[in-house]
C-alpha cells in the first residue's frame, strides 16, 4: 500500500451529493493528476457529516482543515494552494484546524462524562475470553476475601448494608433475599442467574455476559457461599449465542483454575455452575416460570407464596437474581457497603445500566448513578433527539413500564420515582420518542407483545390483554368511541389487580401511562378521527396540495393501485377510498406537493 | 487448582499486559467484539489486524477482543495503546482502515488522525471510504 502525505475527505452524503460533491471529487482527481501528485494524496469519500447546511464539505489531513460550501470551481485553487504549496485556503475554511475537535480516546467524549461504571467496569476493557485479564482487574479477589476472611453471615450483612436492589425489574433488596434463603435449613439449596432478558429493546445483561462473564460466575459463587448453596444455574436465552459461548469458555477456565469445583482455592468450599438455555419466551423470565423451565417443565408461573427463598428450584430454597445484580456483588464485597451507598440515592444506592434506543443520537449502553435525571441521560449522555425533532416521551421498563412525558424529564431516576410516574425501572430499556411517535400506537405495540407472550394460565391476562388490544386496534383504525377509552381504562385497572404473575399485573402499564399523559391523543383518534403524529395508517391521508403541484403526473404513475386520477397540466387528486397509503406517490413527487397528515 | 498466591502472581503479571499505564513494553490493540460490534463488522476488522500484524512480523503486539464499549453507534471500535502513550480510540473501523492503523500507528507511532473521533458542532463526523483507483 502506498503511503500518502495527505488525505482529502469529501462528503458523499445525500445532502452534499445533491450539491455537487461528486463533481468536486472528480475535479479533484483530475487536478491531482495534472499536478502529478495523485499517488501522494489519498482521496476519501465519507458519509454524511450531519452538517449538510455547510455542505459540500471537504476536509484535508493531516492539518485537519475543514472547508465548507466548496464549489467544483474551487477545486483547482484548493489543490494548488493547499496540496501543492501547503497553505490553507483561508477563503473556504470553516474550522481552521480540527485539533480541538479530535477526540483521541472515547473516554474524553461527553457520552462518558456523567457515567459511572460499576456493573460494566470491565466491559470494553478486558478480553472476556481470558480469565487472566479478569483476574488482573481484581477478579476473583472478592471470592478470595469471602472464603478466607468472612463468614456467610458477614457476606449477607454486607450485601444487606449496601442497599443493593435487584436490577431485574422489581427492585427487591438483594441482601434480604439472600438472608431469607440463608436462614432456611435444607441440605440442598440453589442459586440462579436470570439471564433471560426478554424486554424488547434491552440488552444490558447480554453486554455484561459478553463483556465480563467471570464477574457473574464470581458473584454466584459468593452468593452460593453466603446462602449455603453448592450449585448454580445460569438461565440464558438461546438467542444470545455470543453470550452463551463466552459463558461456556468462562466456566471452563474457572474450573481449570479451581475457582469452580470441589475445593475452591483450597478452602474446602464446593460450588459449580451449569448453563440452561431458554427458548426466549418472555414469561420464562418470571422467576417461578424460569424455575419450572429449568426443571424441564413448561415455563409457566406458579402462585407465590411459597417464595423461592423457601421453596424454589425442585422445591429447595433458592436465590434468583439478575445478571446486572450479580455484576455489582464483587465490587461491593471488595469496597464495602459504605462505598456502594455513597453512589446513587438513599433509597436506590448504586448505578443502573440502561439501553438507550429509539429517537436518540447516541444509542448504546449507559451506566449512571441512580438519581441522575432523565434529562441528563437523554440530552447530555444521549446527545438529544436527532434531526431537530421535539422530544415527546421516554418509555422505560419495557412492556411492564410506561411512557414519561417531557414535564417529568427532571425526575431523578430511582425505583420509586419511576413507579410513582406510572412507569417502572424494569430491566433498563429506555426508548426515546419524538413528535413522530403516536402514543396510542406505542401502547398498542407493547400490548400486542404482552398478549402474544401471555402464558394463558389465568383469565384476566389471557382474555383481558386480548380485549384491550382489540380496543386499541379499533382506536388506531379510527373506529373507536369515547366509551371505548373508558372501557380500556377500566379493563386495565382490573387486570392489574387480578392477574396471577408480574406479566399480567404490569401489562396495562403502557396503556395506563399513555392514557394519563397523552389522553388528548386518544381523544383525537376517536373524536377527530386523526392521528396527530401521522402514524396510524387508517387515519392518515395523502393529499396533493394543489398550488404546489406542477401537474406532472409522476405520482399517478407511481401509484400501485391507480388511486391518483387527473390529467397532465390540469389537475391531480387522490381517491381516498382506493388509496392504500403506501406513500409511493409522496416519495416520487419531485416537487414535494404531496403531504401526509 | 490455583492457590491464592498464584492468583496474585497472575494479577501482577497480566496487569502489565492489560494495564493502560504508560510503562508497558508491548502495544495492545483491542477490538470491541460484543453483539453490536460484530453486527457492525468487527470480525473482519479483527482478522485484518491479526493478518497485518503477522504479515509485518510484529512480535511485541497483543491483539485482544473485548466486550461492549457502550457506544454501539460508533462500532466497530478499535483501541491502540502503545507503550509510553495514551490510549487512542478509533471508531467506525473497516479492515482497510485497520490495516493502516497497524502500519502507521502501531509500527511508526503516527496516530491516524482521520480515524479518531471528530466532533464538530456536537456531531460525530467519521465515516470514510477510500476513493483512489
Ligand atoms: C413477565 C416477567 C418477565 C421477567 N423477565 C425477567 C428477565 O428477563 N430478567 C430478569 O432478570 N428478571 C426478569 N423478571 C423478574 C424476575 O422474575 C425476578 O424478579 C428477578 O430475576 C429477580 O432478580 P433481581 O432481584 O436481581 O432483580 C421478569 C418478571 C416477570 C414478571
Ligand atoms: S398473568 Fe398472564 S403470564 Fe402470568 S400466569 Fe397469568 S396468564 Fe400467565
Ligand atoms: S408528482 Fe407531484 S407535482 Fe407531479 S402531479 Fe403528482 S403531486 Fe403534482
Ligand atoms: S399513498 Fe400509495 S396508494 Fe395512496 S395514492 Fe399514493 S401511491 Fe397511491
Ligand atoms: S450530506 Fe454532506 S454533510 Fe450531510
Ligand atoms: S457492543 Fe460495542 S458498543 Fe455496544
Amino acid at each position: 500500500m502506498a503511503f500518502y502525505r495527505s488525505q482529502v475527505l469529501i462528503c458523499g452524503g445525500t445532502g452534499c451529493t445533491s450539491s455537487e460533491s461528486m463533481i468536486i471529487l472528480q475535479n479533484l482527481k483530475n487536478e491531482l493528476k495534472k499536478h502529478g501528485i495523485e499517488n501522494e494524496i489519498e482521496v476519501v469519500r465519507t458519509g454524511c457529516f450531519g452538517l449538510c447546511e455547510l455542505g459540500p464539505i471537504v476536509i484535508v489531513y493531516p492539518e485537519g482543515a475543514f472547508y465548507s460550501k466548496v464549489k467544483p470551481e474551487d477545486v483547482p485553487e484548493l489543490v494548488e494552494e493547499h496540496l501543492v504549496k501547503g497553505r490553507i485556503l483561508k477563503r473556504l475554511v470553516y474550522h481552521e484546524a480540527m485539533e480541538d475537535d479530535r477526540i483521541k480516546s472515547l473516554n474524553n467524549f461527553g457520552f462518558y462524562k456523567k457515567q459511572y461504571r460499576v456493573a460494566l467496569r470491565n466491559c470494553g476493557v478486558i478480553d472476556p475470553e481470558n480469565i487472566d485479564e479478569y483476574i488482573a482487574f481484581d477478579g476473583y479477589k472478592a471470592l478470595e476475601k469471602v472464603l478466607t476472611e468472612m463468614t456467610p453471615e458477614q457476606v449477607v450483612q454486607v450485601v444487606k448494608d449496601s442497599g443493593l436492589r435487584g436490577r431485574g425489574g422489581g427492585g427487591f433488596p438483594t441482601g434480604l433475599k439472600w438472608e431469607l434463603t440463608a436462614k432456611e435449613k435444607a441440605a440442598q439449596k440453589y442459586i440462579i442467574c436470570n439471564a433471560d432478558e426478554g424486554d424488547p429493546g434491552a440488552f444490558m445483561d447480554r453486554s455484561v455476559l459478553e463483556g465480563d462473564p467471570h464477574s457473574v460466575l464470581e458473584a454466584m459463587a459468593i452468593g452460593g457461599y453466603a446462602i449455603g448453596a453448592n450449585k448454580g444455574f445460569i438461565y440464558v436465552r438461546a438467542e444470545y449465542p455470543i453470550a452463551v459461548q463466552r459463558l461456556e469458555v468462562a466456566i471452563k477456565q474457572a474450573r481449570d483454575y479451581g475457582l469452580l469445583g470441589d475445593n475452591i482455592l483450597g478452602t474446602g468450599f464446593k460450588f459449580d455452575i451449569e448453563l440452561r438455555l431458554g427458548s426466549g419466551a418472555f414469561v420464562c423470565g418470571e422467576e417461578t416460570a424460569l424455575m419450572q423451565s429449568i426443571e424441564g417443565k413448561r415455563g409457566m408461573p406458579v402462585p407465590k407464596p411459597p417464595f423461592p427463598a423457601q421453596s424454589g428450584l425442585w422445591k429447595k430454597p433458592t436465590v434468583i437474581n439478575n445478571v446486572e445484580t450479580y455484576a455489582n456483588i464483587p465490587p461491593i464485597i471488595l469496597n464495602g457497603s459504605q462505598w456502594f451507598r455513597s453512589i446513587g440515592t438513599e433509597k436506590s444506592p448504586g448505578t443502573k445500566v440502561f439501553a438507550l434506543g429509539g429517537k436518540i443520537t447516541n444509542t448504546g449502553l449507559v451506566e449512571i448513578p441512580m438519581g441522575t435525571t432523565l434529562r441528563e441521560i437523554i440530552f447530555e449522555i444521549g446527545g438529544g433527539i436527532p434531526k431537530g425533532k421535539k422530544f415527546k416521551a421516554v418509555q422505560t421498563g419495557g412492556p411492564s413500564g410506561g411512557c414519561i412525558p417531557a414535564e417529568h424529564l427532571d425526575t431523578p431516576i430511582e425505583y420509586d420515582t419511576l413507579t410513582a410516574l406510572g412507569s417502572m425501572m424494569g430491566s433498563g430499556g429506555m426508548i426515546v420518542m419524538d413528535e413522530d411517535n403516536c402514543m396510542v400506537d406505542v401502547a398498542r405495540f407493547f400490548l400486542e407483545f404482552t398478549k402474544d407472550e401471555s402464558c394463558g394460565k389465568c383469565t384476566p391476562c389471557r382474555i383481558g390483554t386480548k380485549r384491550m388490544l382489540e380496543i386499541l386496534e379499533k382506536i388506531t383504525q379510527g373506529k373507536g368511541t369515547l366509551e371505548d377509552i373508558d372501557k380500556l381504562e377500566k379493563l386495565a385497572k382490573e387486570i392489574k389487580v387480578s392477574a396471577l404473575c408480574g406479566l399480567g399485573q404490569t401489562a396495562p402499564n403502557p396503556v395506563l401511562s399513555t392514557l394519563k399523559y397523552f389522553r388528548d391523543e386518544y381523544v383525537a383518534h376517536v373524536v377527530d378521527k386523526k392521528c396527530p403524529a401521522g402514524v396510524c395508517k387508517a387515519l392518515m391521508r395523502y393529499t396533493i396540495v394543489d398550488n404546489i403541484c406542477k401537474k406532472c403526473g409522476i405520482c399517478a404513475k407511481a401509484c400501485p393501485v391507480g388511486a391518483i386520477k387527473g390529467r397532465v397540466k390540469e389537475h391531480f387528486e387522490i381517491d381516498q377510498d382506493k388509496c392504500v397509503k403506501c406513500g409511493a406517490c409522496m416519495e416520487k413527487c419531485p416537487f414535494k406537493a404531496i403531504i401526509k397528515k | 487448582m490455583k492457590t491464592i498466591k498464584e492468583l496474585e502472581e497472575i494479577r501482577k503479571k497480566t496487569l502489565e499486559v492489560v494495564n493502560q499505564r504508560k510503562d508497558r513494553t508491548t502495544t495492545r490493540i483491542v477490538v470491541g467484539m460484543a453483539t453490536c460490534g460484530i453486527a457492525a463488522g468487527a470480525r473482519p476488522v479483527l482478522l485484518a489486524i491479526m493478518d497485518e500484524v503477522s504479515k509485518l512480523g510484529l512480535t511485541d503486539v497483543i491483539v485482544a477482543q473485548t466486550g461492549c464499549i457502550g457506544l454501539c453507534r460508533l462500532e466497530p471500535i478499535v483501541e491502540v495503546i502503545r507503550p509510553g502513550e495514551e490510549k487512542v480510540t478509533y471508531i467506525k473501523m473497516t479492515p482497510e482502515k485497520a490495516r493502516r492503523i497497524v502500519k502507521e500507528h502501531v509500527v511508526e507511532g503516527k496516530v491516524v488522525d482521520e480515524y479518531v473521533m471528530h466532533v464538530v458542532d456536537g456531531k460525530v463526523l467519521n465515516d470514510y471510504s477510500v476513493q483512489n483507483d
